[in-house]
């Protein structure tokens, strides 16, 4: 018997200051890992999406509260005025895992700037083309159109990947996803980007 | 059959070198030495997780109760290694993508567990720390040692501080073979063959 509460007690003690230490350099810690991910993980692609952009979209970005979720919105500066607008968005319908993705839009026009997969876990040579084929990416500027976006199987205009129309339409499904957050928000995004163009 | 200090230190560079003497923690050493610098980033980060762990249990090692040793050492040993991801996270995100899963699963790695279970959980805390460092070090060294050698002849130069250095002239053909999983067995298996032949002599 006092082997055994022996046993508990030590496990126990060093189970919470393991906890402990972990839990203290997770708070510590938590500010720049969210400035390395930002800068390593979303940043190329909100560049990409921004390409010829006056500003640094990447410390111009605010942001709002869509219900529960906080989201990221980063904004492009174009010939002197704030037009570009991307934000963060991710999709549970991938092949393997979630796929997340940036979606810029142009407040303007109201259409597709350009879309870049940040975070996703697709079959290489396949799925994985989402990130690396700017051909597949680049068919989503100037989009919606008429019809919603879905690739051609389901009606839309999107060519899907060979081989990869699982994952095609997850892309599609975060576009889409991010144009009804877009449609919802739209107000309170304008004021604040009002406010960054100086 | 006891070391001195010296020794306790210097046999994991080369008696008890970890994957080729011991032939442990070879997960990693087939999946990330495709390129010097990964290898260089990896070993570091075992280095400092034994060189913990072996400590940390060395010090705990009278009231950890025999029969729930293992789980003891799992918990420390983890503990060392979340510590080395959120740093890594924190300070070297690129490093941290290229070792993505590597990293956590330094705690599945029989090395650290290896030398809880065989030295620090019978030893003092200076002697333990000797092992630990020795062993990470040794560890580190075949590491680099595998890594310089398939990035030399796979891509012909070798990449430090993100550029790269020509090692041939530009007239080396490039066998990419070696960066591939498989290229990893066979030099693996190369290098172990060499070690063996120095060793009988």
């Amino acid at each position: 018997m006092r082997e055994l509460i022996k046993m508990v007690v030590v496990l126990t003690l060093i189970s919470l200051a393991s906890g402990g230490l972990l839990a203290a350099l997770r708070d510590g810690t938590q500010e720049r890992i969210d400035k390395q991910v930002l800068e390593f993980v979303k940043g190329p692609a909100v560049r990409q999406v921004f390409e010829g952009a006056e500003n640094d979209p990447i410390t111009s970005r605010f942001q709002l509260k869509d219900g529960d979720t906080l989201r990221n919105f980063f904004v492009g500066v174009f010939d002197g005025e704030a037009k570009g607008l991307a934000m963060e968005t991710s999709s549970s319908k991938g092949y393997k895992g979630d796929i997340g993705m940036i979606v810029a839009i142009d407040v303007k026009s109201d259409k597709l700037i350009g879309i870049g997969v940040t975070t996703m876990n697709e079959t290489p040579g396949l799925g994985a083309k989402s990130k690396t084929d700017p051909k597949f990416a680049a068919q989503f500027k100037g989009l919606p159109d008429s019809g919603p976006v879905k690739v051609t199987k389901d009606g839309g205009s999107i060519n899907a990947i060979s081989g990869a129309t699982i994952t095609s339409r997850a892309v599609c499904d975060g576009v889409t996803d991010a144009l009804e957050v877009y449609a919802k928000l739209k107000p309170q995004i304008l004021a604040k980007m009002k406010a960054i163009k100086k | 059959m006891a070391r001195t200090i010296t020794q306790e230190f210097t046999k994991g560079l080369w008696a008890e070198i970890p994957p080729f003497r011991l032939v442990l923690g070879l997960c990693p050493i087939l999946a990330i030495t495709n390129a010097f610098e990964n290898a260089i980033g990896m070993g570091i980060a075992v280095t400092f997780v034994l060189t913990g762990s072996n400590v940390l249990i060395s010090a705990i090692r009278k009231i950890i109760p025999p029969k729930v040793r293992i789980v003891a050492f799992i918990v420390v040993i983890a503990t060392f290694v979340c510590v080395v991801e959120l740093v890594m996270q924190a300070y070297t995100y690129a490093l941290f993508l290229k070792l993505g899963i590597y990293i956590p699963l330094i705690v599945v790695n029989c090395i650290p567990m290896g030398r809880a279970e065989a030295f620090a959980s019978k030893n003092n805390m200076g002697r333990s720390a000797l092992d630990g460092l020795g062993m990470g070090m040794g560890y580190t060294l075949s590491l680099m040692a595998l890594a310089a050698f398939r990035e030399i002849i796979a891509t012909g130069s070798i990449t430090l501080y993100e550029k790269p250095l020509a090692v041939f002239g530009a007239s080396f053909e490039p066998f990419r073979f070696l960066v591939e999983a498989p290229g990893a067995f066979v030099c693996l298996g190369l290098m172990l063959g060499m070690m063996n032949i120095l060793g009988k002599k």
